[in-house]
């Protein structure tokens, strides 16, 4: 700690090249903690998806329809707690650009299978009893200023009704809180009996079972019974846990593991150079310095020692920075809205400090090394 | 009396290049503790490359060199550092003094190879910065003071250990005439009341004046050693 003041000085010897410097370190890892974060907070969300939901869909293509009829028989098969499904209908409030995540469904046994979304059973019922009746999500409600009691018409541009029109209307009966799932949940829901009737083809089809069941260890066995269960019929399944279908959906949009970690790398990798640079730099300018402080009696390791520090206080001071900054960024609302209530992992924060120490060992050893074997006569002499 | 400083048959030569230069032939000479003494001589006649073998700052190719006891010529590396820390206080043409710092932390440098506290490191330098008449510019950067001011400051980090031995190259080279009579004054009042041996390599012949001992070196030897009355 005594040394603290001769290693700080010796840091800020050139403030704007430190500052400089610092920024880049800042900058990368506030990279550094927003792509790991994000990273991280996608392997929570899908830990965290439910293990006893299961989703049945065509092996084919998740567009592809299944017959309604496969609904009993997944119902029939043995540790099925309850079978909900989602048929797509592609809605929109009043122009395209303005899309509704619409699914048409069975709202009793939906509200069963995803038992952490909070709803009045009193609006389930109204689902029931009103055939052009719809459920909507707290937010979405909020978004368009719908309440309980609104008639209102929502465009689709896959599904024409019986009256040749692309425009649906449909009465909110009530509104549900799905915060505890996170992000992702569909939030908008009509009746699956009206919606079939009202249809002008595609009758008796449905995109997905959602399957709920009594013990997550017999997932597995319930998974492939199904799948055994309509193979070399018409239409075969796949059934996936929640967790594999959010994997399977994510690798559309590409390896998000793989990218973020090859933009970190590249970024630290460049930066390992700019540091080293710099510290390269300020002790070629210290010669004479660092000559005098071994004049004084500071051995050869003390010296070292000493730019070693200062490297790692460059580092860490400005990897702390960035990674907060990080920090920050993920309780911007934005951030909760895509990934629920989430913070960045402290594991991310540890793994940057961690890069940082070794970042600045690298890069601090050459000149520190260079500086352990400075010769005090010919520093001294200028030579 | 015994000596503080031992030199015996010192030879030191350097490869430059592809030659080998030697800078001293076989030097013998004694120190005595309290001597103020004043290394004269031609640019090349080896007068730092003597200066450094008696502080520790390079081996000899050959000889021996003994100062306060101790073998210096045969300490490794890390140990002389260490013995240099306890022995020798530096002060230099340039003064040498760390730009980042302020006075005091400057004279403080030293300290920190201590065991002293945090407090008893202040009073130290304060002290020291009392002696040298700096005591009111302790805040200040060395860009702050002039140049004179700057060598009373690497004057009080040389002392503040209480070495053994002050090692001075040149330490008006770089000052008007004012200022170099000054720190003369310092340095013969430090050798005189404090009994601090001064080994002093210098050009300036009024310099030299204030030292109690003239040596001069020509060619990589002694020539002529003359003691003045106090």
């Amino acid at each position: 700690m005594k040394y603290f003041r001769l290693v700080w000085a010796g840091l800020w010897r050139k403030k704007t090249r430190t500052v400089f410097t610092m920024i880049s370190v800042v900058i990368a890892f506030l990279l550094f903690g927003l792509l790991q974060g994000i990273n991280q907070g996608f392997g929570t969300a899908l830990t965290n998806l439910d293990v006893d939901r299961l989703y049945v869909s065509a092996r084919t293509s998740m567009t592809d329809g299944m017959p309604i009829s496969y609904l009993s028989r997944i119902r029939a098969v043995p540790g099925v707690r309850a079978v909900s499904m989602w048929a797509y209908f592609g809605g929109y409030f009043r122009e395209a650009k303005t899309p509704i995540p619409a699914f048409a469904t069975d709202a009793t046994e939906l509200f069963k299978v995803y038992k952490e979304i909070k709803i009045k059973p009193e609006y389930i019922e109204a689902m029931a009893k009103t055939r052009t009746g719809v459920l909507i999500g707290q937010e979405l409600a909020a978004k368009h200023g719908w309440k309980v009691g609104d008639r209102i018409p929502i465009g689709t541009s896959i599904w024409t009704n019986k009256s040749g029109s692309n425009t649906w209307q449909f009465d909110v009966v009530g509104t549900f809180d799905a915060s505890a799932y996170g992000a992702g949940f569909p939030t908008f829901y009509l009746n699956y009996s009206y919606f079939d009737e009202a249809r002008s083809f595609g009758k008796g089809d449905v995109h997905y079972y959602i399957v709920s069941v009594q013990d997550p260890k017999q997932a597995d066995r319930i998974s492939h019974e199904i799948d055994d269960m309509f193979a070399n019929s018409a239409v075969e399944t796949r059934t996936q846990t929640e967790s594999a279908l959010a994997q399977s959906q994510l690798k559309q949009l590409g390896d998000i593991n793989f990218i973020a970690n090859a933009i970190v790398g590249a970024v630290l990798f460049t930066l390992l150079f700019l540091t080293a640079n710099t510290m390269m730099q300020s002790v070629r300018e210290r010669t004479s310095e660092l000559a005098v402080l071994k004049t004084l009696g500071y051995s050869d390791a003390k010296v070292l020692t000493l730019i070693l520090v200062e490297a790692l206080l460059l580092c860490l001071f400005a990897a702390l920075i960035g990674i907060g900054l990080a920090a920050l960024v993920f309780e911007s609302p934005a951030l909760q809205k895509l990934f629920g209530n989430f913070s960045m992992p402290m594991i991310v924060g540890l793994m940057g400090l961690g890069i940082a120490v070794l970042l600045a060992f690298i890069s601090g050893f050459p000149p520190a090394w260079r500086a352990r074997q400075l010769n005090i006569v010919d520093a001294l002499a200028g030579r | 009396m015994t000596a503080l400083v031992t030199l015996r048959n010192v030879t030191k030569s350097y490869v430059r290049g592809k030659q080998k230069v030697e800078v001293l032939h076989g030097v013998d000479l004694a120190i005595e503790a309290g001597e103020f003494l004043a290394l004269m001589g031609p640019s090349g006649s080896g007068k730092t490359t003597l200066l450094n073998l008696v502080a520790g700052l390079d081996q000899p190719t050959s000889g021996e060199v003994a100062v306060a006891g101790d073998r210096i010529d045969q300490l490794s590396r890390g140990s002389l550092a260490d013995w240099r820390a306890r022995h020798i206080g530096f002060i230099f043409q340039f003064y040498n003094l760390l730009p980042v710092l302020t006075a005091e932390a400057n004279v403080e440098v030293p300290l920190l190879l201590t065991n002293l506290s945090k407090a008893q490191r202040r009073e130290r330098v304060q002290t020291a910065l009392q002696l040298v008449g700096l005591a009111d510019r302790a805040k200040h950067k060395p860009n702050e003071l002039s140049g004179g001011q700057q060598q009373r400051v690497a004057i009080a980090r040389a002392i503040v250990s209480d070495p053994t031995l002050l090692v001075c190259d040149e330490p008006t080279g770089d000052l008007d005439r004012q200022n170099a009579e000054e720190i003369m004054n310092l340095l013969q009042a430090l050798n005189r009341s404090q009994n601090k041996t001064i080994i002093m390599v210098t050009h300036d012949p009024k310099a030299a004046e204030y030292a109690s001992r003239e040596l001069h070196l020509d060619k990589g030897k002694l020539t002529n050693d003359a003691r003045r009355a106090a």
